[in-house]
């Protein structure tokens, strides 16, 4: 096969997990997908760390998991204060699942540097 | 009272046809699709399974009477037509769970799928599913480690997992093997997969290409920051070899190993999950030659009772065909046999061909892998079917993209994350699935030259084993 100057090269990239390779979500999304982890039953939590510590098992709570909230603006107030507090630190969000012990949904709402 | 010897043979629905019996909780209960030879009766030919796939031979024998064969004996205790098929019916047996070693699949296949396959009074028969009682399944202990464990060990959460069998599956060297590993990985999957047939040939011997692939995973997890992974299949000739090759898995830090269950044999794979479960090694689980017994909708045993198998057996992941793809697989079908892959209960519905209620209480889950002849245009009816509990493997759809594997899996990842971010949001992804694959690709060109490059690939033939449903 000739080489093909219309053969691009990939750039590997590093990538927090789950929606990594999406593009920064908007407000309207961040709220959708917040949305949809209340109507799924699942606790919202907070999570955060400093970039050198991305693929640590534990990342710190933001206070506690939001059992049983079911606000959407609550969640949204507490990931902007997490992340004023912490501006140099990953911010997650997650919807935990205490039927399975799992989390149906994480994901970084802010990136640190 | 005592019973007298009577030499002879006996109708076989004399003993063994018993309408009146109410299966106990802890019965074993089997429903087989018959088509007996012209004239026989159906209640024989049910009577007839039933007593040769439990205690019963052609002749009357004297040793009979040394024990209590009724309390032994497996027993037709329904009859039911097929629907839309008039020449075969449905048989529906309880065996006493002391017919059954426990924890061992081995002896149930032995039992309920032995000689009474070859038996003369039969053209057809088919073992449909299997009803394990609770008392059974306390014996096994299934998924090594589950779904809820596996991803907290691979740190992957709120989506499908992605995966990807490296290609060509045969003649690679370890190097260049290695390489396409971390190309995949790199471009953002979560796994990749030794295809089925490599084991250890003269071309790539496994040590070799088990240090490649380690250090393939450990330079993408460093570059990209996220938990990696390989199926290192230690299918081998013997039990010995098989823990040889596990045990260096573990020894150069890898997460998950791969057995291919229906070759490999049901005793091979249970040794091998318990060593999985002891050593914190996940399990992947192929399944070749399935589709000799699984596919002739009159002859053999359908997949839904391998899957419930080998979930006893331990596996974390098993192959369920992908439905859109390349391979054979009824939508309803597949939803009915994930669902027992998956689920703690799963109730009797003929809909999707579970024919019996299935608790399996604190069994771990097994994910649903969906692998071959995938490809980016998919997606949107793979995470709808599927969901996130699944591992979803684009081989050609990873390899074949024109800028290389790394930019075929990024494209991947990408048409991934946005069929569940789309999904989460409210849209119908199965019907809105173009829009939202193109939209994502205005901020991927890798996603947009994988669309381009797949538009015309179509695998629409009609499957050769459907329900049986009017």
């Amino acid at each position: 096969m000739p080489f093909k100057s219309t053969v691009g090269d990939y750039q590997t990239v590093a990538t927090l997990e789950t929606f990594g390779f999406l593009p920064p979500m908007t407000q309207d999304e961040i709220y959708d997908q917040i949305a949809y982890i209340i109507a799924q039953g699942w606790s919202p939590l907070v999570e955060h760390v400093h970039p050198s510590r991305s693929m640590a098992t534990y990342w710190s709570y933001w206070k506690l998991p939001f059992f049983g909230e079911k606000d959407l603006s609550v969640i949204v107030n507490e990931l902007e204060a997490c992340h004023r507090a912490y501006p140099d630190h990953h911010v997650r969000l997650v919807g935990y699942d205490a039927y399975t012990q799992s989390q149906g949904s994480c994901f970084v709402v802010f990136e640190g540097r | 009272m005592a019973k007298k010897y009577d030499a002879g043979v006996k109708e076989y629905r004399d003993t063994y046809w018993t309408p009146d019996y109410v299966p106990l909780d802890t019965d074993l209960l089997a429903c087989f699709k018959c088509t007996g030879q012209e004239g026989v009766p159906k209640e024989e030919v049910a009577a007839a399974v039933a007593a040769e796939s439990s205690t019963g031979t052609w002749s009357t024998v004297w040793s009979e009477l040394l024990t209590d064969l009724d309390f032994y004996k497996g027993r037709c205790y329904r009859i039911e037509d097929v629907p839309g098929d008039k020449e075969s019916f449905y048989a529906f047996i309880a065996y006493p769970l002391d017919l059954f070693e426990e924890g061992s699949i081995t002896n149930v296949l032995t039992s309920l799928v032995g000689n009474v396959f070859g038996f003369k009074a039969l053209r057809h028969l088919r073992l449909e599913d299997i009803r394990f009682p609770m008392a059974f399944i306390k014996t096994c202990m299934g998924p090594p480690n589950g779904i809820q464990v596996e991803r907290d060990r691979m740190n992957k959460y709120g989506r499908p997992l992605l995966g990807c069998t490296i290609k060509p599956k045969l003649g690679l060297s370890g190097k260049n093997y290695g390489r396409v590993v971390y190309e995949c990985l790199r471009g953002g999957l979560d796994f990749t997969k030794d295809d089925e047939n490599i084991n250890s040939q003269p071309f790539q011997r496994w040590q070799n290409r088990f240090e490649f692939v380690a250090e393939a995973v450990k330079a993408a997890e460093q570059e990209t920051g996220e938990r990696k992974g390989h199926y290192l299949n230690c299918t081998a000739a013997t039990p010995e070899e098989m823990y040889e090759r596990a045990e260096f898995a573990k020894e150069l830090g890898q997460p998950i190993i791969m057995h291919d269950y229906i070759t490999g044999g049901f005793t091979a794979n249970t040794g091998l999950a318990k060593w999985c479960r002891k050593n914190g090694m996940l399990l992947h689980i192929h399944r070749a030659m399935h589709a000799v017994i699984d596919r002739h909708p009159k002859h053999g045993i359908h997949f839904r009772v391998l899957a419930k198998c080998l979930r006893l057996s331990g596996g974390d992941q098993l192959h369920t065909g992908t439905v859109v793809g390349k391979l054979e697989g009824d939508r309803q079908s597949t939803l009915g046999y994930i669902d027992q892959l998956r689920e703690s209960f799963v109730p009797e519905d003929r809909s999707r061909g579970n024919f019996f209620d299935q608790d399996w209480g604190s069994m771990g889950g097994v994910f649903a892998v969906a692998s071959g002849g995938i490809h980016v245009w998919h997606m949107p009816a793979l995470v709808s079917i599927f969901g996130d509990d699944s591992v979803l493997q684009f081989g050609g759809g990873t390899h074949g993209h024109p800028w290389g594997s790394a930019a075929g899996a990024a494209a991947n990842r990408v048409a991934l994350e946005a069929c569940v971010k789309a999904r989460n949001a409210g849209r119908e992804i199965e019907r809105e699935g173009r829009d939202i694959l193109l939209e994502a690709a205005k901020h991927s060109p890798e996603l947009a030259i994988a669309l381009e490059t797949w538009k015309e690939i179509k695998f629409e033939f009609d499957t050769v084993d459907k329900l049986d449903v009017n």
